[in-house]
């Protein structure tokens, strides 16, 4: 049995019009070992936010479930710590009480001078040393996001869940943030679940990487697994031949998937057939079919949850 | 900027002299012992009154201090437990939409409602002039904090809701670390709003109850035809109301946040 389970998610919402709901992604199934890092990337609106969400335990699944360690995910836990796209810190509470409610909340037992050591530690960790009695607003984004991963680890989850964590991080400090949080996952070997659209980002950090196909209805389309050697340094990467030949692909993937309909629905089609497929034009052949428009109106794809 | 302050304090200053001296210069040319009194007589009560502010020679005789103090110590009780009650009630509201849209049609009709027209029903119930006022003050200080910690609580960031959740907060915990904290600025506008009309509503409750206060006392002075007392009771009205808001203000200031 895997560690982490996701087993045949679906996820529906509410259609912003017409009433009936969207299928966001449909039938996603992979699983995590203990200790990977694994990224999921795809482009905005396939889900893979409202998928971690799920993991997370913030979001209920239509269909499908989460499993984690044999038991299965229906609210959030201190076993999973999520580090947000906007931070999500508490603005009125300084740097260290951020870190300090996080580290409260995972150990109600301890006593006061032990919280604040470990506080200390994480925050250090993070080389926010000094910046302790700052508040969130007189951070720049690298520091803020520091906190996040400072505030997450403390808790020494099992399961890190990454929402596009460096998204809004200046170019220049992400690759210092990336190497920060490759560093406290390898000490902590927490299993980490990562959701970003940045291709270079997800093969840096990653053991293997799901590439999801557009939504709505987006389907996970592979899971690319990531061999380059650790530690992975930036500038030796831009000279592996492996490293170019990945980035590529991953790259010509998500160009091909962009303006088409769910690639997950070809293949399917194609594996499955159709009754004429195969054997001269059937009773049943459908009209040919614009490729840029997906076969049934969104706003008549309802629930069969 | 500096230049700037200067220039509006000398402003000021000089457009309440231009006040004073009209004001005294239109009562000066009225018949003597009759009319509105002018600055000179009403500061000489003042001075006066300010001398001894807490003498007590009977229920109809007492210095402005105590009367202030009544009037306070009235504002007080009825404010903190309407404060209290709002906070409370509000949150709730805030958190759950069902409850807030059920309830919002009741608080919109008893809003309006001024917080003297219950008076009679107070004094009729628990039969004490001195406790109905107080009911006057938590009914005028109830609304403004009830509706502005609703709408706080409601708009709170889902951010900070979701760490809450993911960190497994109980629920006591949530509310003063994350819920308060964060609808802290929208409550405190309420509190300031509301101690602001109460004070408003004081000075007309005590003027219908009698005994003590600073309502009561313009009442009383009235009755002597004692305008120049009437006028720096007045005065103190404003001053006080300046002092209340002023507090708040520094609490606002303290409990704002930048996200």
């Amino acid at each position: 049995m895997s560690y982490l389970e996701i087993d045949h998610v679906t996820k529906f919402f509410p259609a912003t019009e017409g009433g009936g709901e969207v299928c966001v992604f449909r039938d996603v199934s992979f699983k995590i070992e203990q200790g990977e890092f694994v990224t999921m990337v795809g482009h905005s609106g396939c889900g893979k936010s409202t998928l971690l969400n799920i993991i997370a335990g913030l979001e209920r699944p239509s269909a499908g479930g989460v499993v984690l360690e044999g038991r299965e995910i229906r609210r959030p836990g201190m076993d999973r710590m999520v580090v947000f796209q906007n931070f999500s810190l508490m603005p009125w509470m300084t740097v260290f009480d951020n870190v300090r409610l996080a580290v409260r909340a995972a150990h109600p037992d301890w006593h006061r001078s032990a919280v604040n050591q470990f506080v200390q530690r994480y925050v250090d960790m993070v080389g926010l040393g000094g910046a302790e009695r700052k508040r969130p607003a007189a951070l720049s984004g690298g520091m803020r996001q520091r906190v996040g991963l400072a505030r997450a680890f403390s808790t020494e989850p099992k399961v890190l869940l990454l929402d596009e964590p460096f998204a809004q991080i200046d170019a220049l400090t992400r690759g210092v943030i990336q190497d920060e949080l490759v560093r406290m996952w390898t000490a902590s070997r927490s299993t980490v679940f990562m959701v970003t659209h940045d291709v270079d980002e997800a093969i840096v950090l990653s053991d293997r990487i799901a590439l999801m196909t557009s939504g709505p209805d987006a389907r996970l389309a592979e899971l690319v697994d990531v061999k380059l050697k650790r530690p992975r340094s930036r500038a030796e990467l831009l000279d592996e031949p492996d490293y170019q030949r990945l980035r590529t692909r991953i790259l010509r993937f998500l160009v091909d998937r962009a303006p088409r309909p769910a690639a997950g629905e070809e293949r399917r089609a194609a594996g499955e057939g159709h009754p004429g497929a195969g054997g001269g034009p059937g009773f049943e052949t459908p009209p040919a079919r614009d490729p840029a428009r997906p076969r049934v109106p969104l706003a008549s794809v309802t629930s069969q949850a | 900027m500096q230049r700037d302050r200067l220039r509006v304090i000398g402003f000021s200053a000089l457009l309440g002299l231009a006040f004073l001296f009209l004001w005294q210069a239109l009562t000066s040319v009225q018949p003597a012992g009759r009319g509105v009194p002018g600055p000179l007589a009403v500061g000489a009560t003042a001075v006066q009154m300010l001398a001894h502010p807490f003498y007590n020679n009977g229920p109809n005789d007492k210095g402005i201090g105590l009367q202030l103090a009544a009037s306070l110590g009235r504002l007080g009780v009825g404010w903190v437990v309407a404060s209290v009650v709002a906070i409370m009630g509000g949150v709730a509201l805030g958190l759950s939409p069902t409850l807030y849209r059920a309830v919002n049609p009741y608080v919109q009709v008893l809003k309006p409602i001024s917080p003297l027209a219950w008076m009679p029903l107070f004094l009729y119930t628990i039969k004490d002039s001195s406790q109905s006022a107080i009911l006057v003050i938590f009914m005028s200080s109830l609304w403004p904090t009830l509706a502005n910690t609703a709408f706080g609580v409601a708009t709170i960031k889902r951010d900070y809701l979701n760490v809450a959740a993911i960190l497994q907060l109980s629920w006591w915990r949530r509310l003063v670390t994350v819920i308060l904290p964060a609808a802290a600025p929208a409550i405190v506008a309420g509190l300031r709003i509301s101690i602001g009309s109460a004070w408003v509503a004081i000075v007309a409750a005590e003027m219908l109850i009698g005994g003590t206060g600073i309502g009561y006392f313009v009442w009383n002075e009235w009755n002597n035809l004692a305008l120049t007392s009437v006028i720096f009771a007045i005065l103190a009205i404003g001053l006080i109301g300046v002092l209340l808001d002023a507090v708040l203000g520094r609490l606002s200031r303290r409990l704002a946040y930048t996200e």
